[in-house]
């Protein structure tokens, strides 16, 4: 723990919390950006124009200022298609992406410009859990190595006996056979290596947990075992989840709160009962109607036109403008903020807020 | 006589480390303009099936014994030759990956052209037409400009839909589709499948659907076959096997879903995963996962470990499992002694 304080104390700007509405907030999200350049160094980005020697820049904007709150003990999923940024969002609170702008803040604390040093004692607090189980264990290491490294890394004054009992408890936790940790990833299926990848996230005893689409890869059958799975961790140890899927089903299930993203911004937040049973952005509205029923009892599902624009050159005005079928020249133009209604959900579009829609 | 019968159709691979029997005793039937449902999860077999359809499984893999009837000609039993003139002619296929079944050198144009002139006797001129009104068919945005533009610089969606425009081509019977939205988008999916669905009723052709999700086929198939371990275990109406499931595995299959569960409870898990298919449990495959091998006086059913289980008739459908044979006995039984 003595790391943890030196940490503190380190820290060159203990910020105060912004306002008292978010002080259950574990992590706040201000105003992120996340770019990635295109363009190459700087001798690829130089080009010819009109005789003259310019330089040029190409961004791929795949975060435009999205402003997120995690409370305390809650399930936040991060819901979008393929491109909208959810899992830039996820790296980006970890520490694995710098932001371009913006703040994050962990128990108050700025964490972006930290450095790795500075970081670890955070690192220790939040872990993360990956989409590939097939990517995410280190094929020379064994089961055993595997869960043991990030305890020595943290805990380096702990002895062996300790890591090893610390170890069986938490595979224990996590249904797998002590048994297996002389063998190797490659020797599991994606459920059992889910569940190694699990178990190395709460061996730190962390308090919040990134899972970016953690059950994308696995089969039916299986994705329920996993998500059951996170659901006993999050209940035996007060966990806060910061959950990323493409899978609403799930987000249904699984979420205390659902943000839902396109494009790179958020375009609502709601809690998961409030946002199923009344969605009120033109977007969430389809994706909620597009999902394949078992026992279809819905209205026909709203088909939008055309495709995901690039976030390379993003559209003016409303994100989703092209798409929607309730836009007006103003949406083309003015970019909407999220607006809190009277339910707490917070919705970003012209036609709610004009009572259009 | 249905357009296509596939009776007992078995298919295995020779490895090094002995032979691995991917398909075991597979039997269904086609309609013309019928739409047929295969579930089941990875290691399955269902793209094996979809792939033994047309003779398309590569060495070491082999049909080892049963037949493929498509309109009188027995398929894997035709020559190379011959059956070229099937594929993608009158049986045509979709993949999951748009991107790997377009070629990414030849425009859209070409591709497209290349596989008429296969097929048909007619000039590029012809071939171009067609492609192009295939292509509207397909609702793809400014049509004429695709044809000469690359894989490469369409999106997913797009990709996808000139693969179904290819698939209708040469206005095909029937058409495999293996997880054809797999690789797409919720909202994109959606636009996808219901094309498809549209595009198959109007020129009446049969659609062999694979995938694992439950949902797309409940509301795109009339009738499915769910698979396990490389067998069927459950066949029949989509709607009944959806609604009522017999077999121990679908029922498990269709609880697990998110969407059965009251939100914030436990999901029904089936515990344990799909055996591999060259280390197959004795008896029915899914006795290590089932809850139900033990009568209903606590004894375990013998012949569930013992025996592999053999299809019984429950209703519209077809289960192959102890279980609902005991049962099915149990009522008849009681019904001749009342």
């Amino acid at each position: 723990m003595s790391a943890h304080a030196e940490a503190m104390t380190e820290n060159p700007m203990p910020t105060p919390r912004q306002n008292e509405e978010s002080a259950d907030s574990l992590l706040q999200i201000r105003d992120l950006k996340k770019r990635f350049s295109l363009s190459g160094d700087f001798l690829d980005q130089l080009r010819f124009k009109g005789g003259k020697l310019v330089r040029h820049q190409e961004y791929v904007h795949a975060i435009n200022g999205v402003n997120l709150d995690i409370k305390r003990g809650e399930a936040l999923c991060v819901v979008g298609e393929s491109g909208c940024g959810k899992s830039t969002v996820a790296r980006t609170v970890m520490g694995l992406l710098t932001p371009s702008e913006g703040e994050i803040r962990y128990d108050g604390q700025r964490i972006d410009n930290l450095s790795s040093r500075q970081l670890l004692p955070y690192r220790k607090r939040m872990q993360m859990i990956f989409q590939n189980p097939y990517a995410s264990l280190n094929p020379r290491m064994t089961i055993q190595q595997t869960l043991e490294e990030p305890l020595r890394l943290h805990h380096p004054d702990w002895k062996r006996p300790k890591i090893l009992e610390k170890v069986e408890e938490v595979m224990h936790s996590v249904g797998i056979d002590p048994d297996w940790g002389k063998r190797f990833g490659h020797e599991f299926s994606g459920g059992q290596r889910q569940r190694i990848a699990i178990a190395r996230a709460l061996a730190v005893d962390p308090e919040f947990i990134v899972a970016d689409e953690p059950i994308s890869a696995l089969d039916v059958s299986i994705q329920a075992q996993v998500l059951n799975l996170l659901m006993e961790a999050q209940q035996e140890r007060n966990l806060t989840y910061l959950f990323i899927t493409h899978d609403l089903a799930v987000v249904e299930h699984f979420g205390t709160r659902v943000a839902v993203m396109y494009l790179g911004t958020v375009c609502e937040i709601a809690t998961t009962a409030t946002l199923f049973e009344k969605p009120r952005h033109p977007y969430t509205q389809a994706l909620l109607s597009a999902i394949p029923r078992l026992k279809d009892d819905r209205p026909q599902h709203i088909r939008l036109s055309g495709e995901v624009p690039t976030p390379v050159n993003l559209p003016s005005g409303c994100v989703f403008h092209g798409r929607c079928p309730h836009a007006n020249s103003r949406c083309k133009q003015e970019i909407p903020l999220l607006q809190t209604q009277d339910d707490g959900t917070r919705v970003a579009c012209h036609a709610v807020e004009e009572g259009r829609l | 006589m249905a357009l296509l019968e596939v009776n007992n159709l078995d298919v295995r691979f020779a490895l090094r480390q002995g032979e691995v029997h991917a398909l075991r005793d597979i039997s269904f039937s086609l309609e013309r303009g019928e739409r047929l449902g295969i579930v089941g999860e990875s290691g399955a077999g269902k793209s094996v099936a979809a792939f033994s359809l047309l003779n398309l499984i590569s060495k070491p893999g082999f049909i080892a014994g049963g037949t493929v009837n498509f309109d009188g000609q027995v398929l894997n039993h035709m020559s190379e030759r011959g059956l070229r003139k099937v594929r993608g002619n009158r049986i045509s296929m979709i993949f999951q990956d748009p991107m790997m079944t377009l070629n990414p050198v030849l425009s859209i144009g070409e591709q497209m052209v290349e596989c008429l002139k296969a097929h048909r006797r007619i000039s590029s001129k012809e071939a171009r037409a067609i492609a192009l009104d295939k292509l509207q068919q397909v609702q793809i945005p400014s049509p004429e400009t695709r044809l000469d533009q690359y894989p490469h610089e369409l999106s997913g969606g797009m990709r996808q839909r000139i693969i179904i425009a290819i698939a209708l081509l040469l206005d095909p019977d029937i058409i495999i589709a293996d997880e054809p939205t797999t690789a797409l988008d919720v909202t994109i999916q959606a636009e996808i499948m219901a094309l498809l669905l549209d595009l198959c009723e109007q020129h009446n052709v049969g659609l062999i659907l694979i995938t694992h999700d439950l949902g797309v086929v409940s509301q795109v198939t009339q009738r499915m076959l769910v698979m396990y371990a490389g067998r069927v275990i459950e066949q029949g109406p989509t709607r009944e096997i959806i609604n009522d499931p017999q077999h121990p595995y679908t029922q498990g299959l269709i609880n697990a879903l998110p969407q059965m569960a009251t939100p914030g409870e436990k999901l029904n898990q089936i515990r344990g995963s799909m055996p591999s298919l060259s280390n197959l449990p004795s008896g029915c495959a899914f006795h290590p996962r089932c809850d139900f091998i033990n009568r209903a006086d606590g004894q375990p059913r013998p012949a569930c470990t013992q025996q592999v289980p053999e299809f019984v008739e429950s209703g519209n459908c077809r289960v192959a499992c102890h279980m609902v044979a005991e049962m099915l006995e149990d009522r008849r039984l009681k019904e001749e002694t009342s």
